[in-house]
């Protein structure tokens, strides 16, 4: 059928798109928008709220902070999703469809449960809140979600590739580099991306375990605390949204290198 | 040729109470191509991976060309193997695949480059370095597979089912390339099949397996005319088998009574017992002639009504009823086809030779 000729089908698209895209434009829209309330009308086109941003050190150390937070626990999360996924792929086990279900469970525990479970234990061993809390807590909470965009790509790994690769010489660990890591490596990437960005607009944990230092998510709400600077906020979401499309869409052009491309692979869009 | 390349000794591999080759020994001669015939489920693959090395035996011993390899993981092997689905690395093109395997030999440039050129052409896919598995059809993927296992010169090639995902004019014609191939390298094959056709056509030896263990090894004549037992004539082709008794021995012969046919003298090449109520004779299709006019030749000479015909282009399928007997029999004719006959009145002719009697099991 072809969707474009049928015209009501054509306008449920077109809202479709519009309820999901329409909030999020706001905030590059009144980002450039001169003077300090968000409100219609728009008063002229202003860069002032970015010189704001850009001027201000507590919000790059708020970014410094999320991006190590995210990169260590989303590699850390990854690596172990990986050799779960690998277990769960590879071989038919007793208890496995048990284990699935518990390492899925963080998935389903209301985030903030969580957060007062990880609290209470770091403070109770009496070690000082901080960036190290919040990647163990992103380490859990990013883990399910990495495991299962590895798994839905692996489920299709075909092990004869790798039993050629030893019949014709290669070791288990030769193996693994040439012929398993490069096939799967953009799932590998996906899930990294996957656990990055979820680590990065993390709230909950961060707001429970943080110390002195602050994660970008923390620094946006306490500064919305003042009407004057809620505008570089705004700035700032509109940089975040634009990066984080240029992250996927890093993410689709690094999943197609190398690759002859036969038929589109939706399956990799986040 | 030496006799024993490959030594199998009391080979078994279980999988937990299913015994997927059980106690199985037998030798493969060098340079020889060897085919491993059986039902799915037979353990013929199994044995293969066995001799891979990607199964480890529960019992039993394997030599390669007298090296001991029982214990010996793949990568170490003398084996390549070609995969049921390929296995073409989808992420290396295919000069990358066919190199893949000799990154230990420490070639130069130039000669790998030659021997790349070299299986290339053995397999007629010149030209085909630079695209991907994806690129292929399923014909030129599996050429690629024996490139990158040839390629190695290995000392033993495996071949699991590899022409089964093929259409069947590609298959002919692959069946009729491997063989060529296997003569021109002289490398000795072990080849998977479920087919029977496709085994008797291109090996010089076949195992029939079923059930984890070995009916019969032979030549693909000797397995069509003189088989063991019942699998093995009823894996091969097609047959009828009729009820019979023996009687009293005679030498090399021995008195058959069979169903509704009647009483006759014949070779007894598998030494069955006189007095024996639990034997079997088949007789293959192409062994009865059948003519719409009476026969005068012929050890035994019968009369009989055309149930049903199946008609297959170089030859057709009879089913005629004889009295008495219960079920039909099958008999195929290339001269003949089903308006030859008239009211299906038929006149079948039988030879003892033609006769294979065998015991039930």
């Amino acid at each position: 059928m072809n969707l474009t000729k049928n015209k009501t089908l054509y306008i449920y698209v077109l809202l479709y798109f519009a309820f999901l895209y329409i909030p999020v434009m706001f905030l590059p829209l009144f980002s450039f928008n001169e003077g300090i309330h968000m409100a219609f009308p728009l008063k002229g086109f202003s860069t002032q709220h970015y010189e704001d941003m850009w001027n201000s050190p507590q919000l790059f150390d708020a970014l410094g902070n999320s991006i190590y937070v995210g990169v260590v626990s989303s590699l850390i999360a990854t690596m172990l999703a990986f050799f779960a996924s690998r277990a769960f792929t590879k071989y038919k086990f007793r208890g496995q469809s048990l284990s699935y279900g518990a390492i899925l469970t963080p998935f389903l525990i209301p985030e903030i449960i969580l957060a007062i479970a990880l609290l209470v234990i770091w403070v109770s061993i009496g070690l000082p809140l901080g960036l190290t809390p919040i990647i163990i807590g992103h380490v859990l909470f990013c883990t399910p979600f990495c495991m299962i965009i590895l798994i839905a790509r692996m489920e299709g790994f075909d092990n004869h590739l790798e039993e050629a690769s030893r019949d014709l010489g290669e070791g288990v660990l030769m193996t693994f580099w040439r012929v398993s890591f490069p096939i799967l490596l953009p799932g590998l990437i996906a899930a990294f991306l996957l656990g990055f960005i979820i680590s990065f607009d993390e709230f909950l944990l961060a707001m429970f375990l943080q110390g002195s230092d602050q994660t970008l998510p923390i620094y946006m709400w306490g500064q919305l605390r003042f009407a004057r600077r809620l505008p570089h906020v705004l700035a700032l979401g509109a940089v975040i949204i634009v990066a984080t499309s240029l992250i996927v869409m890093l993410a689709y052009w690094l999943r197609n290198v190398g690759q002859p491309q036969e038929k589109q692979d939706l399956t990799f869009k986040i | 040729m030496s006799e024993n390349f490959i030594d199998i000794k009391n080979i078994s591999r279980h999988f937990g109470s299913v015994k997927a080759v059980d106690n199985v020994s037998f030798s493969i001669k060098q340079g020889e191509f060897f085919s491993l015939l059986g039902p799915s489920g037979c353990g013929k693959t199994t044995l293969l991976r066995l001799l891979a090395g990607f199964e480890s035996a529960n019992q039993g011993e394997i030599f390669i060309d007298g090296i001991d390899v029982t214990t010996m993981p793949p990568n170490l092997r003398p084996t390549n193997m070609v995969f049921q689905n390929y296995a073409i690395f989808p992420h290396i093109n295919v000069k990358k695949n066919i190199e893949f395997g000799m990154r230990k030999e420490k070639l130069s440039k130039q000669e790998l480059d030659d021997r790349v050129q070299e299986v290339l052409a053995l397999v007629k896919l010149e030209g085909y370095e630079e695209r991907f598995s994806n690129q292929l059809s399923g014909g030129q993927r599996q050429r690629i597979a024996l490139a990158r296992a040839l390629i190695k010169r290995p000392k033993v090639l495996l071949l699991d089912e590899p022409l089964g995902a093929l259409d069947k004019k590609l298959r002919d014609e692959m069946q009729i390339e491997l063989r060529n191939l296997q003569k021109a390298v002289g490398i000795t094959f072990v080849f998977v099949t479920h087919d029977q056709g496709e085994s008797i056509s291109m090996s010089d030896r076949v195992a029939v397996m079923n059930d984890g263990q070995i009916q019969q090894i032979s030549d693909p004549h000797d397995l069509y005319y003189n088989p063991q037992n019942i699998f093995v004539s009823d894996f091969i082709g097609t047959t009828n088998f009729l009820s019979s008794s023996t009687g009293s021995s005679n030498g090399e012969n021995i008195m058959v009574k069979i169903e509704s046919i009647g009483e006759f003298s014949i070779r007894n090449k598998l030494n069955i017992s006189e007095n024996n109520t639990d034997t079997i004779c088949s007789i293959r299709p192409e062994a009865i002639m059948l003519s719409p006019n009476p026969i005068e030749k012929g050890d035994i000479v019968l009369e009989g009504k055309i149930e049903n015909s199946s008609y297959y282009g170089e030859l057709t399928s009879f089913y005629v009823k004889v009295d008495g007997a219960e079920k039909p029999l099958i008999a195929s004719s290339q001269r003949f086809d089903n308006n030859s006959f008239q009211d299906n009145k038929c006149y079948l002719s039988i030879n003892f030779e033609d006769i294979n009697l065998l015991k039930k099991e």
